[in-house]
């Protein structure tokens, strides 16, 4: 098939970037969107032109790296489906296509696609994990953990870091990724003893880097490739107040 | 240079423990005063610079990922051996200390293997308490699988994805190192080179991905946490990044590799496409435990498989191997699927595939049951392939997936580089010529929660270190070796893509020094390697400079690291006249094309050292003693 590709192209953080326009052919249906880029990139190498950055490495949809917004959809539009699980075989032949980084202004543009979302590993540094020494763990079946617990815990953990929640929120809000890791650890008993002051310094860094706050929108969760549920976001919100309300008596 | 491998005395037991008890300890308030360059925020990497931050020593910690999250290690499905025996049936540490060395194929140190296994219980208390959230049973204990044709069942996982969760645990440890300022974290910089000062690896050269600068970094000790080289062979399972030049840079600088030649195929991945294909996916090796591996009887038969009459397939690993059938070991299926391709009977647009068909099995056990078994893995397939393998078989084909070969470490994790300390995939030691399914990731935590933390502490007690700084002589000179290569590189001005390179270079591989080798191949390619090679540095193409973020150039560099590796794995595979494991020479097979050892004359770590590019290295070996283990010969008729 062919296509007719618009993609933002943006040299630095401190350029202003524009769409531009290319146009790709034979592309085969059983090509993933990147493998579509690579293609793209090969030729623009060949004839001396800046190739198009975008992040992306495990391209089995795990590392959270591929971010990018595909005709509006962060990740593209396929439900519950990164970037570089998308197969062309969901795009028609003769079809625009329109190419942009993750927007965010708490994500800013690095190259062309490339954003640095270092602002969500500084929110799991702010408290997203369990103090625990190397050596110091007790035999790990000393704590049961109810299935049902740690099924729950597992559906949140699965979150990939990718900030396409992020993304796709019309305020910007980082709640789906921070409610997603307070959720993994704080319903687990091994986080029960630092799950207020985790549920503090996580909500409080989120603030900080100048995230938005949720208004129910739900984009965050149809644009999650890992379906992961804004019900977490609620019992965040629920959490925090309580921390905070009971945070006098620590 | 004599290899010494510093393996303690004593009974293989007690190593360990007396070594701990021999080494010297620094003293807790000294330990900030040392500091530890960590290059690698893997499984091995995080969980080194986080357990190093806790005992006090001042860490540097490099990665070329925006995230330390990132790494490769996040990929791994399966899971994580440990000889906890909850399940109670049988196992023990002794128990996996004899299968991982039987598993090898008898090419691995006892006195490694054995610890490994001793500090595998571990591993899992440390990630329980972490919060990774293991599977467990109703009571609410952790649940156990049986994997990789193991008899007992000592496999700890989290659904699919007991890669990703046993990293983020790490990843979260090492961001409460790096929140308590023990860690300093420094994301998007790609080690270019190693600082060798007074023969002692002193610190690294970064290239920062996003500017260009290059960077010195300075320390007490470095570790290399850098992953495996499976990209040689350009398509894997291996993430994009993957890639050999922290380890082969340290080569050139004095660090020995050892066994090259032993890379590991794994056979259920999902075929080749198309040129244009980037990476081969695996499926999980499970499937296997109820899809049927056939081909059609007749060459180029291009009938669709639902035309294909029961008495017209081949289920060729069913009929050579009738008592293991489709679970026979992972050298053993994949080598047969080649076989079955060559001889003009594969399918697939390009032919290089076979089918692994569940009709059987849902007619035996309901639609149901299949899809609660592998409904994650159907879905998976059907996203990439377009086809739904309720209704069609799904076709898979080996795909380069692990590599046992790394730098030459000692007992210590020290390669032959003063200093320079190597982990997880990246070093050669514990698996021999072949690795069974999860135990990379023990070995990798392994290495970084519960070995390297100690044993550093000898070497940084006794290491004379003189004061340096960005400015010393060895550190410029370092520098301006990485920038003048640099400039080589974008000074070529030719007309082909840098992924040019890589395709031709690991389709060489891939046919030459792939699943089955022989001498002629190897000679063979020994030739085509430097013809690629030069090529490469009259032709190739960077667009930019090197004074911005550029993902050609980038690419460029870590290829023409892996055209000059390649020919150490070809020497490698060539010298060794044997068949161990997962190195399969054509001439050293049993009739019923099983690997035949020669422990006479090969039982031994081939260590190589650098002579120059386009030079043979020089073969040193260390030789490999079985005290515990009787050598035996693998069977799975
Ligand atoms: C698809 C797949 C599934 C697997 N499943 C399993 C399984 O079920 N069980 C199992 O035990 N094993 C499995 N494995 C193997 C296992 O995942 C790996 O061997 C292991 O995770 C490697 O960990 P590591 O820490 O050594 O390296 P990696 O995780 O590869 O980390 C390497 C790190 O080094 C950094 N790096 C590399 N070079 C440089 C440089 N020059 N400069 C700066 N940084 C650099 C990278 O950024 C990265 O952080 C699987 C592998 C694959 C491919
Ligand atoms: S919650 Fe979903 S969209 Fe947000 S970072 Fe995690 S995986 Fe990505
Ligand atoms: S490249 Fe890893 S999730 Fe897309």
């Amino acid at each position: 098939m062919n296509l007719k590709l618009h993609i933002w192209r943006q040299k630095n953080n401190k350029t202003n970037g524009a769409f531009e326009q290319y146009a790709v052919s034979d592309i085969s249906e059983d090509m993933s969107f990147l493998e579509m880029l690579d293609v793209l990139n090969e030729d623009l190498i060949v004839e001396g032109k800046d190739p198009v950055a975008f992040d992306h490495d495990c391209r089995e949809g795990i590392c959270g790296s591929c971010s990018m917004t595909i005709n509006g959809n962060p990740h593209g539009p396929e439900k519950a489906t990164t970037a570089c699980q998308l197969h062309m075989r969901k795009f028609k032949d003769g079809q625009e296509i329109y190419i942009e980084p993750f927007r965010n202004n708490s994500f800013p543009v690095i190259r062309d696609l490339v954003v640095d979302r270092s602002a969500l590993d500084r929110i799991i540094q702010s408290g997203g994990y369990i103090s625990i020494k190397t050596g110091s763990a007790p035999d790990a079946n000393d704590i049961p953990v109810p299935k049902s617990k740690a099924d729950v815990a597992m559906d949140a953990a699965a979150c990939i870091g990718c900030g396409a929640c992020v993304a796709a929120c019309p305020n910007g809000a980082a709640m789906l990724f921070t409610s997603a890791k307070l959720k993994h650890l704080n319903v687990l008993p091994q986080g029960q003893a630092e799950k207020k002051k985790r549920t503090i310094a996580m909500v409080e860094q989120m603030d900080k880097e100048g995230f938005g706050s949720c208004t129910n929108h739900y984009e965050c969760e149809a644009a999650c490739p890992k379906s992961i549920s804004v019900e977490f976001i609620s019992e965040m919100n629920f959490e925090y107040a309580k921390a905070r309300a009971t945070a006098y008596r620590d | 240079m004599k290899l010494d491998a510093r393996i303690p005395e004593g009974p293989i037991q007690d190593k360990w423990t007396k070594h701990k008890f021999d080494i010297n300890l620094i003293n807790p308030a000294n330990k900030r005063k040392y500091k530890i360059i960590v290059v690698g925020t893997g499984l091995a990497g995080a969980s080194a610079s986080a357990t190093l931050s806790e005992l006090g020593y001042q860490v540097e910690t490099i990665t070329f990922h925006d995230s330390s999250r990132r790494a490769h290690s996040i990929a791994a499905q399966g899971g994580i051996n440990s000889a906890k025996n909850y399940p109670n049936d049988g196992d023990s540490v002794w128990r996996l200390f004899y299968d991982t060395v039987k598993g090898g194929d008898f090419r691995s140190r006892e006195a490694n293997v054995y610890r490994l296994a001793q500090v595998s219980v571990n591993i899992i208390d440390q990630a329980t308490a972490q919060g990774v959230p293991f599977a467990r049973e109703y009571g609410g204990n952790l649940a156990n699988r049986s994997f990789g044709g193991a008899q007992v069942s000592r496999t700890f996982y989290a659904r699919g994805q007991t890669g990703q969760q046993l990293l983020l645990g790490a990843y979260q440890a090492l961001a409460k190192e790096v929140e308590s300022g023990g860690v300093k974290l420094r994301t998007r910089k790609e080690m270019m080179d190693i600082i060798v000062v007074d023969g002692k690896a002193r610190g690294v050269v970064t290239r920062d991905l996003v500017t260009g600068e290059l960077e010195t970094h300075l320390a007490d000790s470095v570790v290399l946490a850098t992953g495996g080289y499976g990209n040689v062979f350009y398509l894997s399972t291996n993430a994009q990044a993957c890639n050999v030049t922290a380890t082969y840079r340290a080569y050139k600088k004095g660090a020995f590799f050892a066994n090259p030649c032993y890379t590991q195929i794994h056979p259920t991945c999902i075929p080749v496409s198309g040129e244009y294909q980037s990476k081969l996916t695996l499926m999980s090796e499970s499937l296997r435990n109820d899809g049927r591996i056939w081909v059609p009887k007749a060459k180029g038969d291009k009938r669709k498989p639902s035309e294909i009459p029961e008495n017209e397939r081949d289920y060729y690993l069913e009929r050579k191997y009738p008592s293991f059938g489709n679970l026979s070991p992972r050298d053993i299926s994949s080598r047969s699927a080649k076989e079955a391709c060559d001889d003009g009977r594969g399918v697939g647009a390009t032919g290089y595939g076979v089918y692994l068909d569940f009709k059987d099995a849902i007619a035996r056990l309901g639609k149901d049951t299949i899809a609660e078994r592998y409904g994650n893995l159907f879905e998976m397939y059907e996203r990439i392939t377009g086809d739904n393998p309720y209704e069609t078989p799904m076709m898979i084909y080996p795909a380069s997936h692990y590599t046992m070969g790394g730098l030459w470490v000692d007992y210590n994790l020290m390669s032959t580089l003063e200093g320079l300390h190597v982990i997880g995939e990246a070093n050669f030691s514990d698996h021999g010529a072949n690795r069974l399914g999860a135990s990379a990731l023990m070995q990798g935590l392994a290495d970084g929660y519960f070995v390297l933390p100690y044993t550093i502490g000898n070497y940084l007690a006794k290491a004379e270190l003189k004061k340096i700084d960005a400015d010393t002589p060895e550190c410029k000179a370092t520098v301006k070796e990485v920038e003048d290569k640099i400039n080589k590189l974008i000074n070529v001005n030719g007309t082909k893509t840098p992924s040019y390179f890589h395709r031709k270079l690991g389709k060489l591989m891939w046919d030459k020094v792939g699943m089955a080798r022989n001498e002629a191949g190897l000679k063979y390619a020994l030739e085509e390697i430097p013809k690629i090679r030069e090529e490469f540095w009259k032709d190739v193409k960077i667009v930019g400079t090197g004074a911005e973020y550029n993902i050609s150039l980038e690419k460029a560099s870590r290829v023409a690291d892996f055209l000059e590796f390649a020919e150490i794995m070809a020497y490698d595979a060539l010298d060794r006249d044997e068949s161990a494991g997962a190195h399969f020479r054509e001439e050293h097979q049993t009739p019923d094309g099983e690997a035949k050892r020669n422990d006479d004359d090969y039982r031994y770590v081939a260590a190589w050292e650098y002579k120059g590019v386009g030079q043979r290295p020089e073969l040193h070996k260390e030789q490999l003693e079985f005290e515990n283990v009787k050598l035996a010969v693998r069977s799975y008729k």
